[in-house]
């Protein structure tokens, strides 16, 4: 067999490979937003998440230490009881770029999250709740001890 | 993938570990090399083929993604299932029953 006709079978059962995951993504109407991800200040990611007026409430709970001994792993736990949430965005206001995630909830997902994040110095988490076509926000400070993201 | 969902009255736990390195693209190496950028960017949990979370993720994921939800309405021996990409066009899957 050609070199070319190697590569071109190679190529073809790669397409094969990473059709999956694309089909789910496209049915889904997932894009990973790259405007939102490269923001590297917060009104610029919410901007990219076509976010124009944000609420501050009470209504969400943001459980995170008050100090990181190291930001390379810092544990968030958030809850939301705000009625009709869809979606949660978590940002770092000091990281090189700020938007960490957008998590979007339906079919009998409950409003409430665990994950792990990175932040690069001391600074707010900021959480913006989307329900309907409101947002609503909480911030927490933490203070970082070891710099995570390298 | 470490999958586990365990079903508590009426809400699911669903507990998930992707080995992933996550790289920002702003750590060097031993030799003061750049290491490329190379993270999940697009992650989907499905209940039963029906997505009941949709996540998009920065380089601000903590390597080896973890992440706990809860969901309503599953059932034992109902599946749940993780599907991810990254920005290399790699991807994983895995999937678990729901057990009490």
């Amino acid at each position: 067999m050609r070199r070319r006709d190697v590569l071109k079978l190679f190529a073809g059962a790669m397409a094969f490979v990473l059709l999956p995951i694309n089909a789910i993504a496209a049915g889904l109407n997932l894009k990973w937003n790259k405007a939102a991800f490269e923001a590297t200040k917060l009104a610029d990611a919410s901007k990219g998440l076509n976010i124009s007026a944000e609420t501050p409430s009470k209504d969400i709970d943001l459980i995170a230490p008050d100090r990181a001994e190291n930001g390379a792993i810092v544990q968030i736990e958030i809850t939301s009881r705000i009625p009709n949430t869809e979606a949660i965005s978590v940002l770092v206001e000091h990281n090189p770029t700020v938007l960490i995630g957008n998590f979007i909830f339906s079919n009998g997902a409950l409003p409430y999250l665990v994950t792990r994040i990175k932040m690069a110095e001391t600074s707010d988490i900021k959480i913006i709740v989307k329900a309907g076509d409101q947002y609503f926000t909480a911030s927490k400070n933490v203070v970082v001890l070891e710099n995570g993201c390298g | 993938m470490k999958m586990r969902a365990k079903l508590t009255g009426e809400v699911t736990e669903v507990k998930v570990i992707i080995s992933h390195p996550m790289e920002t693209g702003r750590k060097k190496d031993d030799f003061g090399q750049l290491i490329p950028v190379h993270f999940i960017q697009l992650v989907v949990a499905t209940l039963n083929e029906n997505p009941v979370l949709e996540m998009q993720w920065g380089t601000g994921i903590s390597k080896n993604p973890y992440l706990t939800f809860h969901l309503k309405g599953a059932k034992v021996g109902d599946k749940i299932a993780v599907s991810w990409v990254d920005n290399l066009g790699n991807t994983g899957t895995g999937d678990i029953l729901v057990a009490t």
